[in-house]
């Protein structure tokens, strides 16, 4: 939310998110320079995000919020794309929903764009290394990168009021968890499984697909092949 | 006629959602507001921090108080979930017709 961040970790969030956010830029040009067929796969990544982040769901908490819709991005595409894409949504919910903020974009693209997916994606690699079938290494990977999304909000929040009103960081961040993170847990399984659902889609429609996935590598900064 | 293993699966995966949200709506009490707004209201009534800015809107209207109204919202997240849902629903489109071709 727009001003709940004071402006010195309003900067330092920007500073971590920017190199991920640039080296993202320059792998989806050379993703659509280099595989134009692939543009379309790029837009599905994007238009998850879109969808899914704009749903409210309530949750055992007897509060709402959002899923993060990220999964399907950063399992073919990485981290830094993810980043990029996660920032246009972020871009048209402070522009017209006044929804998330402008001061707080880097601290949202870094826990809803970076971290979350980052996890989501080691657990993909993780799971597909073991064999384990595209339902449901998409279904943990999609829960994790929702569900650390929130730890990662938490822990923004609990570094915020440390720093300039003197909380206790550990109860600050208990505190902040609960009301963040734990709200979170159904709402990641349901997205995950949605995510698992589309995945087994593409399993019998499109298996081609997860070449693109294979492909991707979980550092964030390497050029894609 | 007996379903395809995907079948059993979207059928079992919408269940579970729907028993998921609609058994929370149903046994859960609460106002079910949204916890981003429940996450800020901490900052400042357990921990007594006071936002520095408003949003772009109270902005823009000069009142600091200012809040889009919940109609307004949400047609436009409803607009937001639209663009996702057209190029989800292009893709799969294409896809099938793609399939239908060979």
């Amino acid at each position: 939310m727009e001003g709940y961040l004071d402006p010195l970790w309003c900067v330092v969030w920007f500073i971590v998110m920017a190199p991920f956010f640039i080296f993202g830029v320059i792998k989806l040009r050379q993703i659509l320079r280099d595989h134009p067929d692939q543009k379309m796969m790029v837009a599905l990544s994007g238009a998850f995000i879109f969808l899914i982040s704009s749903l409210k769901l309530p949750s055992v908490t007897g509060s709402c919020s959002h899923p993060t819709g990220t999964g399907v991005a950063v399992v073919f595409y990485g981290v830094g794309v993810c980043a990029v894409l996660s920032t246009i949504v972020l871009i048209f919910q402070a522009l017209l929903i006044a929804h998330g903020g402008f001061t707080t974009l880097g601290a949202n693209c870094v826990s809803m764009g970076i971290i979350g997916p980052l996890v989501g994606l080691v657990f993909w690699k993780f799971l597909r290394k073991l064999n384990a079938g595209a339902f449901i290494s998409m279904f943990v990977a999609a829960f994790f990168a929702d569900l650390i999304t929130y730890v990662v909000t938490a822990l923004q929040m609990a570094l915020n009021v440390m720093t300039s009103v003197n909380a206790d960081f550990m109860a600050a961040f208990s505190n902040f968890f609960s009301v963040y993170a734990v709200t979170q847990i159904p709402l990641a399984v349901v997205e995950g499984l949605i995510f698992a659902m589309f995945a087994q889609y593409l399993v019998t429609a499109r298996p081609d697909m997860f070449e693109i996935a294979d492909r991707n590598s979980i550092n964030p900064f390497a050029r894609s092949e | 006629m007996a379903l395809s293993k995907n079948q059993i699966i979207y059928i079992a995966g919408f269940g579970a959602i729907a028993v998921l949200v609609i058994g929370t709506l149903a046994f859960v009490p609460g106002e079910f507001g949204g916890s981003d707004g429940s996450g800020g209201d901490a900052a400042e009534n357990d921990y007594g921090y006071t936002p520095w800015t408003g949003d772009l809107f109270s902005i823009i209207t000069g009142d600091p108080d200012y809040e889009l109204p919940g109609e307004i919202e949400s047609m436009l997240f409803a607009v937001q979930a639209a663009i996702g849902a057209i190029i989800i629903g292009f893709f799969i489109g294409m896809t099938y017709a793609k399939k239908k071709d060979e």
